[in-house]
């Protein structure tokens, strides 16, 4: 999108990582329906919150189909509901669709929809749904969802009664619900004209909106889910992150977004602020493409699994605020595979397998970029570790504004990170023959056919089979090493209750405001 | 040369001026590398997707075809569309322009009676320990540079002392005038100094001027003679330098804008050329390049005529 942030003042963070990540909520048996309140006692209703975020400028958009940044999502969940949401391990949570049932192919799903209604007093219909997943995917579009939703069949899906629908889908697809909470797929009004003045189903109604300055909601008492215990909602653009701290610090805000872990750590004993660390939200790697010399070598991939110094990058790199990675995507998700034994730095082994790729000594160039925090520091750190081993890592610094596509194409090897999505979303966006952001250049039929397996059986046990088997490829001779996950830190007055500190960033219960209230 | 004249010829100086620095930014910008189709794409660069955004913001024509068009639409008064959002160029500059010529309308009107005050005053007591004083203080502050201190003075006078609202967030300049307290302040601290400095060397030097001392032994107050024939000569160079402090506030301080939170123009271009935004970019060229030729106009002509012996212009 727009302005996607990013002069130094406007950096690249406020970014969304990665098309299909989610939104979520975690449905511990037993805090069902509230998120955790750590304190405060009773939720108490009334007064407005207001939420500085980093923004896009002139170019933000209220279009819920067309959200990119942070802030565009924390609006748009604030106003609209999709059919489902991802949880706080990225399975994906009912929403606004009540309950799905696949066929026994898991080529036809029948969705039936929650009694809601959107905030004109219209019920949610089936209409809606379709109309607004037709206006995603349409031709020439360029909107986020497209790509996860083009697996529907549109033209041969259809209503069954004023609550159910059925899609029909192009191929088996058991993680089909992945898809309905996929970023962007937002269900809006059929027959919208425009979204100047945007009717949703969520739980705020629109007040006002100034691109790159402020946004106001308020309540609707007739949500679905309960009705917010804030009256208004007030979202406040800060592109600078200190001046986002000090608008908290001096009460013009109670809810500060993504700050450094430099001051988390300067205003948490304070008492001034509460930090909330919202943990496996953003992961931090490294690329290695391995259809080109030098990283079409599995042992010299091998020798950087084993040279890495997760636990120094994790201090110096994410200043200690974040977790030990193990090489591979999705800690602690569904289907994480967390029975393999963690890599730790083994110099010895390292070297052993640079001497077998015939790389001792070798220098390789490293790309990395400002584009978003840590990026930079971990390839320089990654460097100094690697040289220990014998080898040369040669970090060249690219242009931030076009980093990601740079690295696309060109390179062998490259700074990384991705923001939290299902590890379906992970594989089929990046590791199969047809991923359009294959950056690891990892195609290889049989894992492919691993992934279409896991997604054709209606067995669970058989389809985590499938991806620990995928897993075991990739923790050997895979093209990511994703050393850490960095916390995702979000700032508040010490009256704001009801912030869930286990919602990865972007997922249900993450700027979940209408589960917020002020004590 | 007559007035009239010579607002002709820089008149149309000024026209080409502007039409060589949109021409420069346009390019400039064009030899960055990636354009808005992959600002777009973000870190999702799926290759079919910024094909076709390409195709439709019309990113496909070559640059001279683009320029032109731009070139033709923007006589006719169109400025166009961002490539971004779907808002009109004018609408977005519109928009930013009033925060920033808030601050810079209101750091002009501080700006000139302090400095040129402090200037005469250092220079009436020159050598005492007043002109050191206000020396020694202006020296230094003009040594700090804006961001060191708008954070500084952030930390003391808005969290530390509570005094004032440490951000504009949330809220208008208008409505809430207390926000603009503390930017004017650090917008304020070294143009004054630069200006005060000026000042006071040219009220020194008229001071001890041929003609000052003619009109003193002519019989005249020495103190009408500081104002009446001391003060133009000396505010002469100030007003050059004064041109250029008008350019660098309109232009947007853009750290200021970052740790005050004001949404205004510095913060626009940066946004717009990190998006590739050209035809916002544009847009902002045409209002920094006239706002550059007209106040080194005004300051010219404002020249001419407080000292009229003095070389300047052209």
């Amino acid at each position: 999108m727009p302005y996607r942030p990013t002069s130094s003042a406007l950096s690249r963070r406020g970014f969304l990582s990665i098309a299909t990540a989610g939104t979520a909520a975690l449905w511990l048996p037993g805090c069902a329906g509230e998120s955790a309140a750590p304190t405060g006692g009773q939720p108490r209703s009334g007064g407005r919150l207001r939420a500085a975020f980093s923004g896009g400028g002139a170019a933000e958009v209220l279009d819920p189909h067309q959200t990119n940044l942070y802030v565009e999502i924390a609006r748009a969940k604030a106003m609209f509901d999709k059919l489902a949401e991802y949880g706080s391990d990225m399975s994906p949570q009912p929403r606004l669709a009540e309950r799905w049932e696949p066929s026994a192919d898991l080529q036809t799903w029948r969705i039936t929809l929650r009694k809601a209604t959107f905030h004109n007093g219209q019920p949610v219909r089936p209409a809606d749904v379709l109309a607004s997943f037709a206006r995603i995917v349409e031709p020439a579009s360029t909107r986020r969802a497209k790509s996860a939703l083009s697996v529907i069949d549109l033209a041969n899906s259809r209503t069954i009664d004023d609550r159910t629908i059925e899609f029909r889908l192009k191929r088996p697809y058991g993680e089909f619900p992945n898809a309905l909470a996929t970023l962007g797929a937002y269900i809006i009004p059929a027959g919208t004209p425009n979204l100047d003045r945007p009717v949703g189903s969520g739980p705020f109604k629109f007040g006002s909106f100034e691109p790159g300055r402020g946004f106001r909601a308020t309540r609707n008492p007739d949500y679905w889910d309960g009705p917010p215990h804030l009256d208004e909602l007030e979202i406040v653009i800060s592109n600078d992150e200190a001046a986002r701290v000090n608008a908290l610090l001096g009460r013009q805000v109670e809810y500060a977004h993504d700050l450094t872990p430099t001051s988390a750590r300067t205003h948490e004993s304070s008492g001034q602020l509460k930090i909330h660390r919202l943990p496996l939200s953003n992961f931090h790697g490294l690329a290695m493409k391995i259809d080109r010399p030098p990283f079409n070598q599995p042992e010299l991939r091998q020798a950087l699994f084993h040279l890495v110094d997760r636990e120094e990058l994790i201090r110096s790199v994410l200043h200690g605020s974040g977790q030990l990675g193990n090489d591979l995507y999705g800690k602690n998700y569904k289907y994480y595979a967390g029975d393999l034994a963690q890599r730790g730095p083994d110099l010895d082994k390292a070297r052993s397998l640079l001497k077998k790729a015939g790389a001792e000594g070798a220098t390789i160039d490293f790309d990395t970029s400002d584009a978003s925090t840590g990026l930079k520091e971990a390839a320089l750190a990654i460097s100094d570790q690697a040289r220990k081993a014998g080898l040369n890592l040669n970090v060249k610094l690219g242009n931030k504004d076009t980093y990601w596509a740079d690295i696309s194409k060109k390179g062998v090897l490259a700074s990384y990170r991705s923001g939290a999505m299902p590890l379906e979303s992970h594989i089929s966006q990046r590791l199969l023959t047809t991923s359009t952001t294959n950056n690891t250049q990892w195609r290889r039929p049989d894992f492919d056919k691993l992934y279409y397996e896991a997604q054709s059986t209606t067995n669970e046990a058989e389809r985590a089979d499938r991806y620990l088997k995928m897993q075991e490829q990739l923790f050997n001779e895979g093209g990511f090493l994703w050393w850490g996950i960095s916390d995702w830190i979000v700032a508040s007055a010490p009256s704001v209750q009801g912030i869930d500190d286990r919602a990865p960033a972007n997922t249900l219960d993450w700027a979940r405001f209408d589960r917020v209230w002020l004590a | 040369m007559t007035i009239p004249r010579y607002l002709a010829h820089r008149a149309l100086l000024g026209v080409v001026q502007v039409l060589v620095v949109m021409a420069g930014m346009f390019f400039l910008t064009e030899a960055l590398p990636g354009d808005a189709a992959v600002t777009i794409a973000g870190d999702n660069p799926d290759p079919a997707m910024i094909a076709d955004l390409r195709e439709r913001l019309g990113l496909n024509e070559s640059s001279w075809h683009r320029l032109g068009d731009w070139l033709v639409a923007a006589l006719h008064g169109d400025f166009g569309q961002s490539l971004l959002a779907p808002r009109s160029v004018v609408d977005i500059v519109a928009s930013a322009a009033e925060p920033t010529l808030l601050l810079a309308g209101l750091t002009l009107v501080l700006l000139i009676p302090l400095s040129v005050g402090l200037g005469v005053l250092a220079a009436h007591r020159e050598g005492s320990r007043l002109d050191r004083l206000i020396s020694g203080t202006t020296l230094g502050l003009y040594s700090a540079p804006e961001f060191a201190m708008g954070i500084l003075i952030v930390t003391v006078f808005a969290v530390k002392l509570g005094w004032f609202p440490p951000t504009a967030v949330g809220t208008s300049l208008t409505d809430n005038p207390a926000v603009l307290v503390l930017p004017v302040f650090v917008l304020l601290l070294r143009p004054i100094c630069s200006l005060s400095r000026l000042v006071r060397a040219g009220m020194i030097d008229a001071q001890q001027s041929d003609y000052v001392r003619h009109v003193l032994r002519l019989g005249l107050s020495p103190a009408r003679v500081r104002f009446t024939h001391s003060l133009p000569n000396a505010v002469a160079p100030a007003a050059q330098q004064l041109a250029r402090t008008v350019d660098w506030l309109v232009g947007g301080v853009i750290v200021i804008e970052a740790i005050f939170v004001v949404p205004g123009l510095g913060t626009t271009l940066a946004a717009a050329v990190a998006a590739r935004d050209l035809p916002v970019i544009q847009g902002l060229a045409v209002v920094f390049a006239t706002t550059t030729v007209l106040v080194n106009l005004v300051a010219d002509i404002a020249a001419r005529v407080l000292a009229p012996t003095a070389e300047v212009g052209r």
